[in-house]
Order: structure tokens, then C-alpha cells, then sequence
């Protein structure tokens, strides 16, 4: 079960780690960027641009759209991956040998995803970070400001708040592509299929406990 | 033996096994014959507890499945082994891996004694050095084998092959037929093979069930098969144009 597991880690999380880090490092340089060049009144503190990027990168960006990203990449590899198993027979052939198949394939995947936070942390972080590097080097802002905007009013409990809905996110990714694959039918073809309606179905139920989370946690 | 007593099966409101009774004896090997479609993986799976029929029992050893307690549940799984039509090899793991995998399942010996077994059985089906190739890696007889001897690892007592001969050439088709077939008899086993063709009929054929969608409609041996003017069984057989070649030389010699 540890070899298991391990395996589940490195083929979800490490693999990741590499598209995730793309991502949210220019994503966020985005973001700092769109928030200067919307800053016009001069009445706004250049703060602003720190405290924004903070903001969007912490509540939304890192949690939720890098969880879309991540049911494109993780959701199909799972529901590719048991799903040529069904296919091949190969759930077959583990129900054959007395091995709970359901368990034996999505359990590891499910211990595995509770590492994904920390996925979502280094996207956090390096978002901010590329914030910061656009920011000053663009010439928008000064180190100090955006630093002064990044400790503006902030409230430990967004933090929280984005943890737990990372930590749904994770099971939602775990779960629902492995249901997708585990109980499909037929062939290649369809295993393509199953992929494409996995990746549709995650992202639907994510957005959908998004908001619902953000209704009960932030209202 | 297996004993299977008025076995049917449906899948939504298709009935696709329609009540088939026959026995499969042990040291033998048994062909499940027929069209494709007429049932007979589904035949397969509902012995090897994959499906579980409708209506009727399977018995091994006169013991009814649906009777079983989970411990002799366990016991038969440990004493099935089966070969499916894609081999189903893990693709995650190496040959060596995937045939330790039900030593590793049922037994807890220790890793060099297990890999004492793999290496006698992977000799056994002629594979030799490719402990550490991965499935994708070998050729589609070459999977064939190492799922055999991934099935018999473990020494089953019951032997179901799905197939084993589709997508090969006929002359590596033919070498898996004898192997099942001098495994059976080595070992004293019940295997139970399906099968379409018809040269795993003459070759190895002593005991064949002929289904047509969802029914049993003859079983003998492969020297009766050629004689029995079951218009079905005659259909199937002659189907093949080489078979119908033969017929018609038997005929003009008469
Ligand atoms: N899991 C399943 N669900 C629904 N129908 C199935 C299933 N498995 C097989 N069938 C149907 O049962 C019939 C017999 O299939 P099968 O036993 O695979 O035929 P064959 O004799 O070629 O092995 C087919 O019509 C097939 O569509
Ligand atoms: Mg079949």
C-alpha cells in the first residue's frame, strides 16, 4: 500500500509541481500588471497593487483556478488511467485475485491528493512573487509599496477559508475522475471520451463548491 | 469439476445467458464454442464470480458459489487463475512484478522464494530475460504467455482462458493451445477455455460446448463435432473455408 501511495504522489503532486509553478508565476505578474494599469487616480495608493495580487492570487486564483487547471491535467491522467485498466480488463483481472479493485486503485489516489495543498501553497506563493517581480521591475511600483499592500489588512481566516476549499478540491479531484473511469465501457476511443467528460464534471462540481463554500465561510 | 446448473444471466433487459447447463471435468481441457456475441465471456466471468447470474448455480466441487462463506470464497479466488483475451497485464508494472503480483496477494513468503516461482513458471511458458521489460515493451504472444503464467503462479486448481489464441499468428496460436493443454494435464486441472476458432477445436477439444445466443445447443468431443449434423454446430464449423475444402475432398472421396 506505501509503494502504492508513493506512486500516486509522484504521478499526482511532483508531476505537477512543474505546470503549476508556470502558471501562477506569470499569472500572477498578470494580475499585478492589470492592477497598475487600471490604477489611474492618483488618490489610490500604489499599495493597492500588492494588496490586489495578495487578494485574487490567495481567494481565488491559486484555490480555484488552479484547481481547473490541475482536473485538465490530474483528472484526465486518473480517469485515462483506470480507464484503460477497465477497458484492458485489468479491473478485471485484480476482482479475478479477490482485491477489492475500487479501493485498491482510488484509495492511493485520494491519500495522495491530501498533499495537493501544498501544491496550492507553492502556487500562492510564487503568484505573489511573480507579482512582485512585475511589479517593481515593470516600473509599476516600488518594492516597499507592494510590500506595504501585501500586510494590508489581512485576515488569517482567507487563508484558512482558501485551505479548506483547497482541501475539497482535492477529494473533488481525487474522486470524481476515478469514478469516470472506474465505470466506464468500452474501448480507447471512449477512454478519450471518459477523459474529456471527466475533465468537464470536476470543473462543474468545483465551480459549484466554490461557490457554495464561499457562501457559507465569507457571507 | 465445475458443474454449472441452468445458469442465466441479463444485462438491463437483454438476457444474454438463457439458462445453460453442462459440466467441465477436471484434467481436461473444456472449449467454450460460438459466434462472437453468443455469450460466452459472459459465461466465463459469471464462473470466475465477475458477474453474478440471474438465476442458476455454479458448483465447484458440488460446492454452489452463492452457498459459499467468505473464506471459501477466498480459497477459490486463490485457486482460479485466469487468462484474459488482452492478457490484462498491468501496464504499471514489470513482467516479473505483474506475475508476483498473486504470490504476493495470497502468500507471504518471502521476495527471493517468490522469485523462485516466477522465474520456474516464466521458464515454463519459454520466457526467458525479461524479467524487467514492461508489457508494452514485448510482442503480443510473448503477453500472452506471461499471463499464463501469471494465472498459474499459484498453482490453480481452475483454469479459464478468454480467448487465449485471438490476435496471434496462427503458429504461436497454436503453441499457447498445447501449452494450455499440457498444463491441464500436468497439473491435473479443470481449464476452461472460450474459443472461435476452429483449430483450438481439433487441437485441443475434449470436451466442447457449442452456445448460440445465450443457449447451449450441443457439447461432445472434437471427433464428434465432425460428425453431429447439428445444422448450428455445422454452420459454425464450416464456416471456415479451409474446413469446407476438407468436407468437400471427404465427400468426393466417397
Ligand atoms: N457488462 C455488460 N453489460 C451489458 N451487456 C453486456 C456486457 N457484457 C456483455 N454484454 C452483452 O452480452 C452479449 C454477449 O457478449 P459476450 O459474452 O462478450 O460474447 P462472446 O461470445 O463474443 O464472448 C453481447 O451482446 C454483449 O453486448
Ligand atoms: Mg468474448
Amino acid at each position: 500500500m506505501k509503494e502504492l501511495v508513493l506512486k500516486e504522489i509522484d504521478d499526482l503532486i511532483i508531476k505537477s509541481l512543474g505546470i503549476v509553478a508556470f502558471i501562477s508565476f506569470f499569472v500572477g505578474g498578470v494580475i499585478s500588471i492589470q492592477t497598475a494599469l487600471n490604477l489611474e487616480n492618483p488618490l489610490i495608493p500604489k499599495s493597492l497593487i500588492g494588496f490586489a495580487t495578495r487578494q485574487s492570487i490567495i481567494l481565488e486564483f491559486a484555490p480555484t483556478f488552479m484547481s481547473i487547471i490541475m482536473a485538465g491535467k490530474v483528472g484526465s491522467f486518473i480517469t485515462s488511467s483506470i480507464g484503460s485498466m477497465r477497458v484492458t480488463e485489468q479491473i478485471d483481472a485484480l476482482e479475478v485475485m479477490g482485491i477489492n479493485s475500487l479501493n485498491y486503485l482510488v484509495f492511493p489516489k485520494l491519500i495522495a491528493m491530501f498533499f495537493y495543498p501544498f501544491i496550492i501553497a507553492i502556487a500562492m506563493f510564487l503568484g505573489i512573487f511573480g507579482g512582485f517581480l512585475a511589479g517593481v521591475y515593470g516600473g509599476f511600483t516600488t518594492a516597499t509599496d507592494f510590500t506595504i499592500g501585501l500586510q494590508d489588512s489581512f485576515y488569517p481566516f482567507h487563508l484558512a477559508y482558501a485551505f479548506i476549499k483547497t482541501f475539497l478540491f482535492a477529494i473533488i479531484l481525487a474522486t470524481v475522475p476515478s469514478w469516470q473511469g472506474y465505470y466506464m465501457r468500452g474501448g480507447a476511443l471512449e477512454v478519450g471520451k471518459a477523459s474529456t467528460n471527466s475533465f468537464v464534471w470536476t470543473s462543474i462540481i468545483i465551480i459549484l463548491t466554490n461557490y457554495i463554500v464561499t457562501q457559507l465561510l465569507l457571507s | 469439476m465445475i458443474k454449472v446448473t441452468e445458469i442465466k444471466k441479463s444485462f438491463g433487459g437483454d438476457e444474454v445467458l438463457k439458462g445453460i447447463s453442462t459440466t467441465f471435468e477436471k484434467g481436461k481441457t473444456n472449449l467454450v464454442i460460438g459466434r462472437s456475441g453468443s455469450g460466452k465471456t459472459v459465461m466465463l466471468k459469471c464462473m470466475v464470480g465477475l458477474f453474478k447470474p440471474n438465476f442458476g448455480e455454479i458448483l465447484f466441487k458440488d460446492k454452489a458459489i452463492s452457498k459459499m462463506d467468505s473464506e471459501a470464497h477466498r480459497v477459490l479466488r486463490e485457486e482460479t487463475g485466469m487468462l484474459f483475451q488482452g492478457g490484462a497485464l498491468f501496464d504499471s508494472m514489470n513482467i516479473e512484478e505483474n506475475v508476483m503480483f498473486p504470490l504476493r496477494m495470497f502468500s507471504n513468503k518471502e521476495k527471493p522464494e517468490m522469485l523462485l516461482r516466477v522465474n520456474e513458471v516464466l521458464e515454463r511458458v519459454d520466457l526467458k530475460n525479461i524479467n524487467n521489460k514492461f508489457p508494452s515493451e514485448i510482442s503480443g504472444g510473448m503477453k500472452k504467455r506471461v499471463s499464463i503464467a501469471r494465472a498459474i503462479v499459484n498453482n490453480p486448481k481452475y483454469l479459464f482462458c478468454d480467448e487465449p489464441n485471438s490476435g496471434l499468428d496462427p503458429k504461436t496460436a497454436t503453441l499457447i493451445d498445447q501449452l494450455i493443454q499440457e498444463i491441464t494435464r500436468e497439473n491435473n486441472i479443470t481449464t476452461v477455455v472460450v474459443t472461435h476458432d476452429m483449430n483450438s477445436v481439433m487441437e485441443i477439444g475434449e470436451k466442447i460446448v457449442f452456445l448460440k445466443d445465450g443457449k447451449l445447443v450441443w457439447q461432445g468431443s472434437n471427433l464428434e463435432i465432425f460428425k453431429t449434423d447439428n445444422k448450428d454446430v455445422t454452420d459454425f464449423v464450416y464456416s471456415s473455408d479451409l474446413f469446407k475444402k476438407i468436407r468437400n475432398i471427404q465427400l468426393n472421396e466417397h
